[in-house]
């Protein structure tokens, strides 16, 4: 089936709201695949409840050390180490090996080990509602999540295809770098969640570019747009002017944190509140445009 | 020893701090929008005002904020380039030799042809040049970001980086950002989120980590791997929990377990929110909240004292 459509749901700034929108909205798609792909700080799995299928071991790049019984402290690691991550001694620093392999390649006595690790897990799912679910947890301080988003979102097509699933939705990580870009490429649509506030606005103009730069459909929520309607309002405008869809402005509630600490989401919490009637609105829109692609 | 200068900082109430000089202080939270910035932005001009003499090191050259804030006058502005190979393809046999031995996948050889080569997947490693048995691998430099630094309200020494976009590669410019640290001032550095290769090349070489979270199942689920981060890194921690309704019970556990010391506690205060979204320093814009920031820039100074005597003990 190659009709999959995926939506990657970003942010740029953090903090903005983004998980408890996407544990909204896909409860609203009746048929789905999820994948959390903020693997260095994966949160969706807390609303949504997996039953975990199957375990994926992630392995990492390889890194540097230095078995001091062969070496004989010749320094040509430290003269080509680009990352300064040699010590006088020949202690490699794992926080600054960046596992080029320099060191390791050019060793003359053969001195050094170059092993690579488990760097995660990748989590295959099935979530409250039956549907697939893919996450993945990196662990703490290891490199290479661009590499375990691929893995997430590869995971999360290979099920839409063996259970004829045409959606996936997908929660991104903050930011703009290389976990994002890899979240990013090849999606139809992107979602934003942003904040009226003036790092929401500044960061908005960058991840937009982002979207730009990678062709996709691009839309935008405003998350607690009643604290400042006016950046509200500048940020509904920005969008416009840079060839986005407006999606819509959620206000502020608490009952979405209180939705959180219980594990739900508003719409089930609070069915018939002002924000979970906003947000079948904001779903409403995204299938729309989902349709017209 | 370690305390041979420490210039003081005084509260309405005449009550001192001693800070060290040369002192990183890395504020970083795991969870995006937890308030990292709202907490650096306030404890630097807090500091600064005290008659301190502080810079502000945004690392988080993705989405960069604290310039919002800080509003600084930008008196230079430098390109942050990586290296990438140059292949000179009158002297390459196509052995293969550079994309085999090349861990990123930047180069990729094909029959016949010169490798193909993907700059924006290189680290800059420099070991093709090493292993090409012809010498056709030369650099040349590509730029990712840049650099700007200047000078921010309450005379704070300013430095970011700012990352391009569509660019991959954010350690190389936060590696570049904190190489323009003042050795005579007290850094406060403020970290990206998450809790990947970024956080660790921010904070690997901090004095001690003010971890800001809020009291959420995904605050507190993110802190702790953050945490987790740190106490890899052996480096000392302080706790700010902003936006505080009621207890949250999880968290005040996790505090408990882990023997966390909490610096601060911000209570949720729309006020606060409508400030911040305006780009207003809260201590100057709602001068209640000076005592608080007092007490945080205490508790820093007392911690770190405290992880000085127990490393020396």
């Amino acid at each position: 089936m190659n009709n999959i459509r995926e939506v990657v749901v970003v942010s740029g700034k953090g903090g903005t709201g983004k998980t408890s929108v996407v544990g909204s909205l896909v409860s609203l798609f009746p048929a789905r695949v999820a994948a959390d792909c903020d693997v260095d700080a994966a949160n969706l799995h807390m609303i949504l409840v997996p039953e975990v299928i199957e375990e994926k071991e992630f392995m990492g790049g390889s890194k540097a050390s230095i078995d001091l019984s062969r070496c004989t402290k010749c320094g040509t690691c430290r003269e080509v180490c680009r990352f300064s991550a040699i010590s006088e001694e020949f202690v490699v620093d794992h926080r600054s090996c960046e596992g080029c392999g320099a060191c390791y390649v050019l060793c003359p006595a053969g001195a050094v080990d170059f092993p690579s690790s488990r760097a995660g897990t990748c989590y295959l799912c099935k979530d409250k509602s039956a549907n697939p679910f893919v996450y993945a947890e990196l662990l703490p301080g290891e490199e290479n999540s661009g590499k375990l988003v691929a893995m997430v979102r590869n995971e999360a097509r290979v099920l839409a295809e063996q259970k004829n699933i045409p959606l996936v939705i997908i929660d991104g990580p903050p930011g703009i770098g290389c976990p994002v870009i890899s979240s990013m490429t090849g999606t139809h649509v992107a979602v934003i969640v942003t904040e009226p506030t003036i790092s929401g606005l500044h960061d908005l103009d960058r991840i937009i570019d982002l979207a730009r730069f990678f062709k996709c459909t691009t839309g935008v929520i405003v998350n607690k747009g009643d604290v400042n309607p006016d950046y509200c309002k500048r940020i509904e405008e920005r969008c416009l002017a840079k060839g986005g869809i407006f999606l819509g402005a959620i206000p502020y509630d608490p009952k979405v944190t209180e939705a959180q600490i219980q594990a739900t989401t508003i719409l089930d919490s609070a069915p018939d509140s002002e924000t979970s009637y906003i947000i079948r609105t904001i779903h409403n829109k995204l299938s729309t445009i989902l349709e017209e692609l | 020893m370690f305390r041979a200068e420490v210039p003081q900082v005084r509260n309405g109430n005449g009550q001192g701090i001693i800070m060290s000089y040369c002192m990183n202080i890395a504020i970083a939270s795991g969870k995006g929008g937890t308030g990292k910035t709202t907490v650096a932005v306030n404890l630097a001009h807090f500091l600064a005002t005290s008659g301190q003499s502080v810079q502000y090191i945004d690392c988080d050259v993705e989405e960069p904020n604290g310039h919002l804030f800080l509003k600084p006058v930008m008196e230079s502005q430098i390109p942050a380039a990586v290296m990438v190979p140059r292949i000179a393809e009158e002297k390459c046999t196509f052995c293969g030799e550079c994309s085999a031995k090349c861990q990123y996948n930047a180069l990729v050889s094909l029959p016949g042809i010169p490798p193909l080569v993907f700059p924006g997947l290189c680290h800059g490693c420099g070991l093709c040049i090493h292993v090409c048995p012809e010498g056709a691998i030369s650099e040349d430099t590509r730029e990712i970001g840049r650099v700007e630094q200047g000078i921010g309200a309450g005379n704070i020494a300013f430095v970011h980086g700012i990352l391009n976009v569509g660019e991959a590669m954010a350690v190389p410019l936060i590696r570049q950002v904190k190489a323009c640290s003042l050795e005579s001032h007290i850094r406060i550095i403020d970290a990206p989120p998450g809790t990947a290769c970024p956080l660790v090349a921010t904070i690997g070489d901090a004095d001690i980590v003010v971890m800001v979270t809020e009291p959420t199942p995904f605050g507190l689920h993110d802190l702790s791997i953050a945490v987790a981060v740190a106490e890899k890194l052996e480096i000392p921690l302080g706790l700010v929990i902003n936006r505080e309704r009621d207890l949250f019970s999880p968290l005040e556990e996790f505090i408990r377990d882990h023997k966390m010391k909490v610096l601060a506690r911000i209570p949720e205060d729309r006020k606060i929110a409508e400030r911040y979204s305006k780009g207003e320093i809260i201590v100057e814009a709602l001068p209640e909240y000076k005592e608080l920031f007092f007490d945080l820039a205490k508790g820093v100074g007392e911690t770190f004292g405290e992880a000085v005597i127990g490393g020396i003990a």
